[in-house]
């Protein structure tokens, strides 16, 4: 059975990048309709040409740049290709960064507004990282 | 028989090798068998999760030297 998944991120912190990844591509390869909204601190990781590797907060964060994880943004790419999960920027958290899309990364669809996602979100389950 | 074909993701961590698998399954034929290479231990019991779940068939999993091999066959 498939199920709307909504994941909004607001943190840069390279382990809830990740868990977050993990969270969008698997839930998108097994035929939920993922939507993805990256807000605040999330969003500059997602800028053309920002490291794969985001902050760590903490001891398991450090252990995943050792270990051959795959890279969060690669796992974004993935659910977007082979699950069509659609990630979008929050439009507010473009305005304050002063992005264009031509910032961002090219598998990131249309800025949304915070209207939008959570009209979309009233029936799904809704993970925040 | 059966086309066949392996798919190395050891040393990978999850969902590394369930990445590779589905992009994988995604080219081969109706009918095609592949085989996963994983050492994760967590990939290899969530593997067959995702396979009954999107309604393929696992045809097994077995451990030689800490390698798991997931079998599994594309059925639709």
């Amino acid at each position: 059975m498939s199920h709307r998944i909504s994941i909004m991120i607001v943190s840069g912190a390279i382990e809830r990048l990740q868990m977050a990844a993990m969270v969008a591509s698997v839930g998108a390869v097994s035929g939920n309709e993922v939507t993805v909204f990256l807000s605040m601190n999330a969003l500059p990781a997602f800028k053309k040409g920002a490291a794969s590797d985001a902050p760590a907060e903490g001891p398991v964060g450090t252990l995943l740049a050792d270990k051959k994880v795959p890279a969060f943004k690669k796992l974004f790419e993935q659910a977007v290709e082979l699950g069509d999960a659609k990630i979008h920027a929050c439009s507010m958290a473009m305005d304050i960064l002063g992005y264009v899309q031509e910032d961002i990364e090219p598998y990131l669809g249309e800025p949304m507004g915070l209207t939008k996602f959570l009209d979309d979100s009233a029936a799904a389950q809704v993970w925040s990282f | 028989m059966a086309k066949h074909r392996t798919i190395d993701a050891r040393g990978s961590f999850c969902p590394g090798p369930l990445m590779e698998l589905i992009a994988a399954m995604k080219m081969a034929e109706v009918g095609e068998e592949i085989e996963i290479l994983s050492t994760d231990k967590g990939s290899a019991n969530d593997i067959p999760e995702w396979i009954h779940k999107v309604k393929h068939e696992h045809l097994g999993t077995e451990e030689k030297d800490g390698v798991w091999h997931v079998l599994v066959k594309k059925t639709h």
